[in-house]
C-alpha cells in the first residue's frame, strides 16, 4: 500500500496533500510549474451563484511571517466554473474539493446542488467563515446554530460529502465544531483566516482598502495546532488542516495534532513548487519518525 | 516559460539615493525575451518578509546570462535586499507578465518613452530593442530631486533625452507632461511606466494615440493565482470582467483597463 494514502468521505487521496482554497485559483497557473495529478486533491477558489468582482486594491499586505488578504470572493460565478474550469480540471486525476460560498442559505444551496454534480467534484468545502465579504460569509460562521442550519440544508442539497471550513475568529471552536458535526457534516476544515489589519505610517490610512483581511501564513500555525488539538478529540469526523503549512515538518505536525489531511495556502505564492515537494518530502521523514504509513500519525499528540 | 533558480549576484551597486542596480547571473536570463517584464525576488531565506518582490527587469544580456534589476530601497524587502553581497544566491522566479510590444512602432518611425521614478529602469531595454530595430527613440524621464536621477547618460546615449524634477533641481521643474507638450514632443508610439497618476496624466493628455502603459501592484503570487492585483476594464468599470496586473499585464494598450 501507498505509504501516503489517505481515506477520508468522497475523497480517496493518493497523499494528504492539497491547494488550499483561494490560493490556486482554478489550478490553471500552476499546470505550467507542475502535473497537477501529482496532489491529493485541489481544493478550487469559492464559487459563489454570480460572478463577484471582489474588493478594491490593495487587496494584500504583508506581515511578519504572513500576510492579510482581502480579495472579497472574487470568482467567475456557478454557470462559468461549471462549464469551464471544472471540465478543464477534468485532464488531471485529481479529485477536487468545491469551495462554496454564498450571503444567504438559498444561495449556498443553490451552488452545493449545481457544483456536486460534477463528475471530478469529490467533496465540498463549505465556506462560512470568509473574513472579507459584507454578508453571509462570516456571519454562518461565528454562530452554531446558524452554521448548524446551513450544514443541514446544503448536505441535503449535494450529492457529495460535505466539509465545513471553521473559523477561527470565534471563542469557543468545539461548540461550533460540535454543531456542526451534529448538523450531518461529514469532515471540517480548519482554519480559515484571522481577521486582523496594517496600517500604512505615510498615509495614517489602513493598507488594505477594505481596511481588514484575512491573517494567513506561518504566523498562524501554532493556532491552528491549538485548534485541531481541541477538536479532533471532541468530534469523530475527520478535519483537513490548513494555516501556514509550509514543509513536510509542518505537515507532520498537523498529523499529530489530529488532522487526517492537509491543504496548503501562503506557501504556494513563495513557491509554486511547495506542494509536489512536501509531497516529495513526506516518505524521508516517515522514515525519521519511524512510521510505516502517514495515517499512523493522526492525532498523536492526544492518542 | 517561467522558471525559479537561485540566481547569482554578479554585481550590487548604489546608483542614486535610495536607487540600487543589481545584476544577477543564471540561465532564467535566456527565458526573458520581452521588455517590460518582471522577476518575483525571494529576498530573505526565512520568513521575514514572506512573500516575493516583483521588480523589472532593466537589462537583458543573454550572451552573459545576466539580467539586470534596478530598485528603490523603500521598505524591509528590499533594506534586505540591499544588504545582499557579490556571489551570494538570490532566489528568482521569472520571468513574469508580458512586456511592452515593441513591434508597435515601425521601422524609421519614433517612440517616445516616458518613465517616472522607479518605472524608469524597464524602459531602458525597451529603448535598447527599439534602437535596435531602427526605431528613433526620444526620452522623458521624471525623478522627485537631482538626488534620485539615474542612468541619464545611458539614456543620451540611446537618443534625445529629457530630465524632469519635481523640485527643478535638476532638468524642468514640473511633470513629464509638461516637457512633452512644452518641447512640442513628436511621435507614433508612446511607451511609459510610472506611478498611476502619471500614466492618468499621460492617458489624458494622449487619449486617441497608440500608446501602452505598465501598471505597478501590490501582488501576493505575482503568476495569476491569488487575484490581489486586479484591475476593471474601461469598457466595462463596475462589472465582473477584469485584468491581472501581473499575468494580464504589466503593459496594457492605453484605454484598456482602468487606472
Amino acid at each position: 500500500m501507498n505509504r501516503l494514502q489517505v481515506e477520508l468521505p468522497g475523497l480517496s487521496l493518493k497523499n494528504p496533500i492539497m491547494p488550499a482554497s483561494g490560493c490556486f485559483g482554478f489550478g490553471k497557473e500552476y499546470s505550467k510549474f507542475y502535473d497537477l495529478s501529482t496532489l491529493g486533491a485541489i481544493m478550487i477558489k469559492a464559487t459563489t451563484v454570480e460572478p463577484r468582482f471582489g474588493n478594491s486594491t490593495p487587496r494584500v499586505a504583508e506581515t511578519s511571517a504572513g500576510m492579510l488578504n482581502a480579495i472579497g470572493l472574487q470568482n467567475p460565478g456557478l454557470e462559468k466554473v461549471m462549464a469551464e474550469e471544472l471540465p478543464w480540471l477534468d485532464q488531471f486525476d485529481v479529485p477536487i474539493i468545491a469551495n462554496v460560498a454564498g450571503s444567504q442559505i438559498e444561495d449556498y444551496v443553490k451552488v452545493a446542488k449545481e457544483i456536486s454534480k460534477a463528475s471530478n467534484v469529490h467533496a465540498l468545502e463549505l465556506n462560512i467563515s470568509c473574513p472579507n465579504v459584507k454578508t453571509g460569509g462570516i456571519a454562518f460562521g461565528t454562530i452554531p446554530e446558524v452554521a448548524a442550519e446551513l450544514t443541514k440544508y446544503v448536505k441535503e442539497a449535494s450529492s457529495v460529502p460535505v466539509y465545513v471550513k471553521l473559523s477561527p475568529n470565534v471563542s469557543n471552536i468545539v461548540e461550533m465544531a460540535k454543531a456542526i458535526e451534529e448538523a450531518g457534516a461529514d469532515g471540517l476544515t480548519m482554519i480559515n483566516t484571522l481577521i486582523g489589519m496594517r496600517i500604512d505610517l505615510k498615509t495614517g490610512n489602513p493598507i488594505l482598502a477594505n481596511k481588514t483581511g484575512g491573517l494567513s501564513g506561518p504566523a498562524i500555525k501554532p493556532v491552528a495546532i491549538r485548534m485541531i488539538h481541541e477538536v479532533s478529540q471532541a468530534v469523530s469526523i475527520p478535519i483537513i488542516g490548513m494555516g501556514g503549512v509550509q514543509s513536510a515538518e509542518d505537515v507532520l505536525e498537523y498529523f499529530y495534532a489530529g488532522a487526517s489531511a492537509v491543504a496548503v495556502g501562503t506557501a504556494n505564492f513563495v513557491d509554486p513548487y511547495v506542494c509536489p515537494s512536501i509531497i516529495e518530502d513526506l516518505p524521508r521523514l516517515l522514515d525519521k519518525y519511524g512510521f510505516e504509513y502517514i495515517s499512523e500519525c493522526q492525532g498523536r499528540s492526544w492518542k | 516559460m517561467i522558471k525559479k533558480e537561485q540566481m547569482k549576484i554578479v554585481s550590487h551597486i548604489q546608483i542614486a539615493e535610495d536607487i540600487f542596480e543589481l545584476t544577477l547571473a543564471g540561465e532564467l536570463v535566456l527565458a526573458m525575451n520581452d521588455p517590460g517584464q518582471f522577476v518575483h525576488v525571494k529576498v530573505s531565506d526565512g520568513m521575514d518578509p514572506l512573500l516575493r518582490r516583483p521588480i523589472s527587469i532593466a537589462n537583458i544580456n543573454q550572451e552573459k546570462q545576466e539580467c539586470t534589476l534596478i530598485y528603490r530601497r523603500e521598505g524591509l524587502g528590499t533594506r534586505v535586499l540591499s544588504e545582499k553581497n557579490i556571489e551570494q544566491l538570490v532566489d528568482v522566479l521569472g520571468p513574469l507578465g508580458n512586456g511592452f510590444p515593441v513591434e508597435e512602432v515601425g521601422v524609421g518611425e519614433t517612440a517616445l518613452l516616458v518613465g517616472g521614478g522607479i518605472g524608469v529602469p524597464p524602459l531602458y531595454e525597451l529603448s535598447k530593442r527599439l534602437v535596435a530595430k531602427g526605431v528613433k527613440v526620444i526620452h522623458v524621464l521624471g525623478f522627485q530631486s537631482k538626488s534620485a536621477v539615474f542612468y541619464e547618460e545611458k539614456f543620451n546615449g540611446l537618443g534625445e533625452t529629457y530630465i524632469a524634477t519635481v523640485d527643478g533641481t535638476v532638468g524642468t521643474k514640473g511633470f513629464v507632461t509638461d516637457v512633452i507638450s512644452n518641447n512640442g514632443i513628436i511621435f507614433d508610439t508612446l511607451y511609459s511606466c510610472g506611478p498611476t497618476p502619471m500614466l492618468k496624466a499621460l492617458e489624458a493628455a494622449f487619449p486617441d494615440r497608440n500608446a501602452y502603459i505598465s501598471l505597478e501592484e501590490r501582488m501576493g503570487c505575482g503568476i495569476g493565482a491569488c487575484f490581489a492585483c486586479v484591475c476593471h476594464l474601461q469598457d466595462d468599470p463596475e462589472g465582473y470582467t477584469y485584468k491581472k496586473v501581473c499575468s494580464d499585464g504589466p503593459v496594457f494598450k492605453v484605454g484598456e483597463v482602468v487606472l
